[in-house]
């Protein structure tokens, strides 16, 4: 494994993921994820549909290079219909971005800023930086993919008390499932992208709403 | 031993001299079955189905400043066959025009492999009342797997692309994509004079302001009467914002 793709897979990484629930904490509020078992369903959905649909955008964004990102970044638009989603998938891109010219200075991330001016969707930027820390449309759909997961199932532990050894337990469950999607959404990496998977979350996309009107919230989404 | 269809049936709509819509074209073909009435084309189902194996095509072509409503007689029943059965809707919209597309309900019957493609081309300038409703199952009974998929264009520029697969029920049944509901269902409103309306999110009711031109309605429900009057009330919030708005998709009827 290259020490490089880890340190961009890390959650450590200051890139704000933690201030990001991916939808769980409006799902625990809502009462639809109280324990493990909810939980490893819930991470269960969000890996076959956001995490299919970032995974497969940011393999695409690493395989075609800047040329394809205003494309890229508006074929995100078109498969985010719920605009908290949006917001919250622009302003991880706009952290990761400030993150990776920092720690992989290189002139070809420059024109990630100019993909739009609210700053580019996070798997768009993802994609690229893995390309420029050496790694393939593969690695950038596994990180991807591995982070959709992730990113809520630490925020389950902080927001319902949960065990993390049992939470653990249930990631290393999902592990093979995590890479069957990486897998799977690095075949769509070189091809036409509208052909992209859209698979989407009803659920997940109402959260987003619910939590933006929220009174008290720990996470930004 | 099963029967299979390949159909493929189409209809275009174009603007008269006289400021009326005629239909150009209309050919039915096998299990779609196309009638006009004075309110609306309506598809009149032919044969059972769609049972797996079934190919559907159906075209709609709306021209320029033409008007176009299509509903159907009766809901669907996608029902199991010799594999998978596929039914494509493709549908181009002229500027000015407007293509309003509400079909009763698609039931995933126990035991179906059912595709539902829809893709849908506006030109600029051109309205869009794109309607889709999916039960799962009939009553009391586990639903056969479904995907649906809805790619619209604005002149090019894409702006929806939205897929539900019900392949692999762990992650379907669970609190981020479906949770219990047994019917799921949307509408996209899309066309010029759509002011940007506000985000809601309810009782198994979300209305999306979209990035592009448009607003997606989604519903989640435990019945399919349910889901239409979430449906119905999630379309009214989102022409709430519309008021004032002389033409698009804010003119195009409800019923």
């Amino acid at each position: 494994m290259d020490a490089g793709l880890l340190l961009l897979a890390d959650s450590r990484l200051p890139a704000g993921a933690h201030a990001h629930s991916g939808g769980l904490e409006p799902a625990a509020s809502a009462g639809a994820v109280t324990d493990v078992a909810g939980l490893t369903g819930f991470l269960r959905g969000r890996l076959a549909t956001t995490g299919l649909v970032t995974a497969a955008l940011a393999a695409a964004a690493c395989a075609g290079g800047s040329g394809g990102w205003v494309r890229l970044d508006r074929e995100a638009d078109a498969r985010t219909p719920s605009p908290a989603q949006r917001q919250a998938s622009r302003a991880q891109g706009r952290s990761l971005l400030r993150a990776v010219r920092t720690a992989w200075p290189n002139a070809g991330l420059e024109a990630l800023s100019a993909v739009a001016e609210a700053g580019p969707h996070h798997p768009i930027v993802l994609g690229a930086t893995t390309a420029v820390a050496g790694g393939g449309p593969g690695e950038a759909a596994a990180i991807a993919a591995y982070g959709a997961v992730t990113g809520p199932a630490s925020a389950a532990v902080r927001l319902l008390g949960l065990d993390p050894l049992a939470v653990h337990r249930a990631l290393a469950g999902l592990a093979p499932h995590i890479d069957a999607v990486a897998v799977r959404a690095a075949g769509y990496a070189t091809g036409d992208p509208a052909d992209l998977p859209a698979a989407s979350a009803p659920l997940l996309d109402l959260y987003a709403e619910l939590h933006l009107h929220a009174d008290l919230r720990l996470f930004e989404s | 031993m099963t029967r299979r269809y390949a159909a493929h049936a189409g209809v275009s709509a174009e603007l008269g001299p006289d400021g009326r819509t005629r239909l150009t074209r209309l050919r039915s073909d096998g299990p779609l079955a196309l009638r006009e009435t004075p309110d609306a084309l309506y598809l009149v189902g032919a044969a059972a189905g769609p049972l797996g194996g079934d190919e559907l095509t159906l075209d709609l072509e709306v021209g320029p400043g033409a008007r176009l409503a299509v509903r159907s007689a009766a809901s669907t029943l996608a029902l199991p066959g010799a594999g998978e059965s596929r039914l494509t809707v493709r549908a181009w919209v002229g500027a000015g025009g407007c293509l309003d597309f509400a079909p009763e309900p698609t039931v995933a019957a126990a035991g179906s492999r059912h595709r539902a493609l829809a893709g849908i081309d506006l030109a600029e300038g051109a309205a869009l009342r794109w309607r889709e409703e999916l039960i799962l199952g009939r009553h009391g009974e586990q639903p056969g797997r479904h995907t649906g998929r809805l790619d619209v264009t604005v002149g090019g520029v894409p702006l929806l692309r939205h897929e539900l697969c019900l392949d692999e029920e762990a992650a379907v049944r669970s609190g981020a994509v479906l949770g219990g509901a047994t019917a799921v269902g949307s509408v996209l409103l899309a066309g010029p004079g759509l002011p940007v309306p506000r985000a809601h999110a309810g009782d198994g009711l979300a209305v999306l302001p979209l990035a592009g031109p448009g607003v997606l309605v989604t519903a989640l429900a435990a019945d399919s009467a349910t889901l239409r009057r979430r449906l119905d009330e999630g379309e009214a919030l989102a022409r709430q914002a519309e008021t004032g708005s002389a033409a698009g998709a804010g003119a195009v009827s409800s019923r």
